[in-house]
């Protein structure tokens, strides 16, 4: 029935819109491709991670094991490198500042940061540690997350940025500012596309760590369409064998 | 009659059919049979468990000699023993009562564990406290004569719950309840000071 | 002397027959399966049934699993589901499996449901079945809506302080009741408790029960077909339908294909996609509940969308709610208020079909634009869909009585 073909594309349709519609958002954020099977990468992220973050930020669904399994590092590499303190190798990336000293010091307990690849997706953690700037009172801000109250820790390998902003004059009359660009004023210890690739690993770690199954699920998952289809072209055989009977 | 009715029917493959219902039936049971898998891992000790359970370090250095220091390690109940000379002694010239004096049963100790002393070092004893019999945990008695219900009481381990006895190295005695000796978990020396329970080669913790 | 293997046979048939004479085995075998005789002219969407079927029993196996490592406490719950999908051998295949059942659900509802308004599946005498079928979809949405509080993300607090706030339109009592609901002064641990409870258990208790009675008044009085004429009224000398066949074994092994197909999308989606890029698992809900913020864009899982676009379209807060409730509501009057003479869309006039492609279109519309921001320009948009899914079944009772219809066969087609 035409109908029914009509109301099923209808349908298929208003679903792959409204999805690529949840993938786009975000206006100017562009889109970073994170490749979670560089394993590497996502060494060089972890170290940045343990290093810069795990002081205030804890992850406390990741265990240090799993780290080792998932980024092929052995057990005493991660004790190491990657391990400060005394936690052991099976327990959670937890932060030695309680949340009270950090409510204290910066005003919010820093978040925790296990799941944040998926609350916040790569493209927007990419942008967020990318555009930090200083601002005219010599504050820390960021124009993705304004008045961020996060300072910088990166700054010592991007150096120090300020941004620059154009005045528009609206429909109405009033005057607002709009981001144009960075200036890097102080270099850092790394040049922009090491910085740049440094931000890259980071965030393809803090993407692993949100989902570390997800590599297992998607080399599984080859094998499950595969059988289902087979099992599906049996099935298929099946039928048709059958209703060879009905007229 | 419709015009249906009067089509040529074809006969019927049957065996076409036994092998489609066969080949389905099998696909069906295999792909069952794996998404079980998941469903029956996921009743596995978990990475949280595992973590927990995680080897347990015991530094030797305060335990004083005839001294036992209980450990939890997997939610067992766990001894390590400072045993003297003396008490070495004790654990000599007494086979012909024990039940299984050569340690042949060869789930109850690593094979590190299998001599006279069952252990490492002679002078430590690690022993998994629980009894063998109903997993209560034994009385400590070490000195002769310590049990006063038994005047001839030899020294050992003494199960509060159904009366099995053990010797120093954890063997039991003939005609007990208890089955076989207590077992001797895994375990290894870190350093001179420094005992780990739960893995047999230090390093692999 | 009889061989040792048909001995084996002779057995199991007698034991059988210990069985059967105890138990109604095979009357119910007849009954329901090999007995039960189906048209023959079945479509596509006649595969959603079975469909659900699965997926009722697929939710119920995960959800027990799930049971098993979840902790239904404000302070744990979030922290579970993660210790769910990283400790827990598997936990995450057995969350997946959940999460996307959840919305493979309703997909297969709405599908379900589409095609008893295509061929007047709700028609005399299959009044009870639909409206079987309609407490079912009204149950599943309870159900949908207690199980995504469970996680206790962002998403799952506020999008229960919205639903729950919802009954604070009744006049006079909506404080008590919305209290009453909570067992709190706010979204708490008290509210997460019961609702688990009645996740886990008093939901799906009745769900099963309205299955049964929904097959059991379908297999009173048969199935419709795309033709929606009744293959009862043509009997052969055997007294069977002669445009029916045996459930079993024709639609059984067509349904088995059909749920190969099924399982290959669905897998696809929980192996390679199981978010679906925020529609089926939403960003914000891997934040964990914080009653001190709420997100920027709230909205509800894309299946309650519809209704909540006709609730954000009304610019009233009790007739928003009321609007919502009447929007479901009406879907349960169907059976009476489709009047024309004949059942399959096959059959009625252009308005039936374009009055039907246009609420499809509404549906879907309303839904889209649930899950967006709800600008001015939005919300004008969603009061004109509101209005046109309103007058739907307005127009569905006018024009079914005085439109002309085309002649039914008597027997069925292909």
């Amino acid at each position: 029935m035409i109908i029914s073909r009509i109301v099923k594309g209808l349908i298929v349709s208003a679903l792959l819109f409204s999805a690529t519609a949840m993938a786009a958002g975000g206006g100017d954020i562009k889109v970073v491709n994170i490749n979670l099977k560089d394993k590497a990468a996502l060494q060089r992220g972890a170290s940045i991670f343990v290093n810069n973050c795990l002081g205030c930020h804890a992850a406390a669904y990741m265990r240090y094991n799993r780290l080792a399994e998932d980024l092929d590092l052995t057990e005493s590499q991660v004790r190491d490198n990657l391990i400060f303190g005394d936690a052991k190798i099976g327990e959670v990336m937890s932060t030695t500042m309680s949340s009270a000293e950090a409510a204290e010091w910066f005003g919010a307990p820093a978040p925790d940061l296990s799941v944040v690849g998926r609350s916040r997706g790569s493209n927007w953690l990419y942008a967020y540690l990318t555009s930090f700037y200083q601002d005219e009172f010599g504050n820390w801000n960021n124009t993705v997350f304004p008045d961020v109250s996060m300072p910088h820790v990166l700054w010592n390998l991007q150096g120090i940025q300020t941004a620059v902003f154009d005045e528009v004059v609206a429909d109405n009359g009033s005057k607002h500012k709009v981001f144009k660009n960075f200036e890097l004023n102080t270099p850092g210890s790394q040049s922009a596309a090491e910085y740049d690739r440094s931000v890259r690993d980071l965030v393809a770690y803090l993407s692993y760590m949100g989902e570390p199954a997800k590599l297992k699920r998607e080399a599984i998952g080859i094998w499950v369409l595969l059988f289902l289809a087979l099992f599906t072209f049996v099935a298929y055989l099946l039928k048709v064998e059958y209703w060879r009977d009905v007229h | 009659m419709s015009s249906d009715d009067n089509k040529q029917q074809q006969p019927v493959d049957h065996s076409r059919r036994r092998m489609l219902i066969g080949a389905t039936t099998a696909l069906g049971a295999i792909g069952t049979a794996f998404v079980a898998v998941p469903f029956l891992k996921s009743w596995m000790p978990s990475a949280k468990a595992k973590a927990i359970g995680a080897p347990v370090e015991v530094d030797l250095r305060t335990i004083k000699p005839g001294q036992l220091v209980k450990v939890v390690w997997r939610g067992q109940t766990c001894g390590v023993m400072n045993r003297t000379p003396q008490l070495l002694q004790q654990i000599e010239g007494h086979d012909e009562v024990l039940s299984d004096p050569e340690s042949a049963v060869v789930e109850q100790q690593p094979d590190y564990a299998v001599n006279k002393f069952r252990s490492i070092k002679p002078e430590w004893l690690v022993l998994n406290m629980h009894c063998t019999h109903l997993g209560c945990i034994p009385q400590v008695l070490p000195e002769p004569g310590s049990y006063i219900w038994e005047p001839n009481w030899p020294g050992g381990f003494y199960c509060p719950c159904h009366k099995s006895k053990f010797d120093l190295a954890g063997r039991v005695y003939k005609s007990m309840p208890a089955p076989t000796n207590l077992v001797i978990p895994p375990y290894s020396f870190l350093d001179n000071n420094t005992v780990i329970i739960g893995v047999s080669s230090a390093g692999a913790a | 002397m009889a061989k040792p293997a048909s001995n084996t046979k002779k057995r199991a048939h007698a034991l059988f027959n210990w069985f059967d004479q105890r138990l109604p085995i095979s009357d119910f075998w007849e009954a329901h399966l090999a007995g039960y005789y189906a048209p023959k002219n079945f479509n596509f969407w006649y595969f959603f049934g079975s469909l659900a079927m699965l997926i009722l029993v697929l939710q119920i196996v995960t959800g027990i699993f799930l049971t098993m490592h979840y902790k239904p406490s404000a302070d744990e719950a979030f922290a579970s589901v993660e210790y769910i999908m990283r400790d827990v051998d598997w936990g995450w295949l057995i969350r997946y499996l959940h999460t996307t059942g959840a919305s493979a659900f309703f997909v297969v509802i709405y599908l379900h449901m589409f095609r008893g308004l295509l061929y007047g599946s709700y028609r005399k005498p299959r009044e009870l079945v639909w409206i079987f079928g309609m407490i079912i979809y009204v149950l599943l949405m309870a159900e949908a809506f207690m199980g995504y509080v469970l996680p206790w993300g962002q998403m799952s607090y506020w999008g229960a302080q919205v639903i729950i706030s919802l009954f604070g339109a009744i006049p006079k009592f909506g404080g008590v009741i919305t209290e009453w609901i909570r067992g709190d002064y706010f979204i708490s641990d008290a509210t997460l408790n019961r609702f688990f409870a009645l996740h886990v258990i008093a939901v799906p208790i009745m769900l099963l029960l309205l299955v049964v009675l929904h097959l059991s008044a379908l297999h009173q009085v048969g199935s419709n077909n795309p033709d929606g004429i009744e293959i009862k009224d043509y009997k052969g000398a055997d007294g069977k339908p002669i445009d029916g066949i045996p459930f079993h074994p024709y639609y059984t092994v067509k349904d088995i294909f059909g749920v190969g197909v099924f399982l290959f999308i669905f897998a696809f989606i929980i192996f390679f996609a199981p978010e679906l890029g925020g529609l089926f698992l939403e960003h914000d809900n891997f934040v964990p509940a914080d009653p001190l913020v709420t997100p920027i864009h709230i909205k509800p899982v894309w299946y309650f969308t519809p209704y909540y676009a006709i609730l954000r379209a009304i610019p009233d807060k009790l007739g928003g709610v009321i609007m919502m409730f009447a929007a479901i509501v009406m879907l349960f009057l169907l059976p009476w208020l489709d009047r024309s003479r004949v059942k399959s869309i096959r059959y009625k006039g252009w308005i039936s079909k374009f009055l039907l492609a246009l609420f499809a279109v509404t549906f879907i519309r309303l839904g889209m634009l649930g899950m967006a921001e709800g600008t001015p320009a939005e919300t004008f948009e969603a009061r004109i869909w509101t209005f046109i899914y309103f007058a739907f079944f307005g127009l569905l009772w006018f024009f079914s009585k005085y439109e002309k219809t085309k002649p039914v066969p008597e027997r069925v087609t292909k």
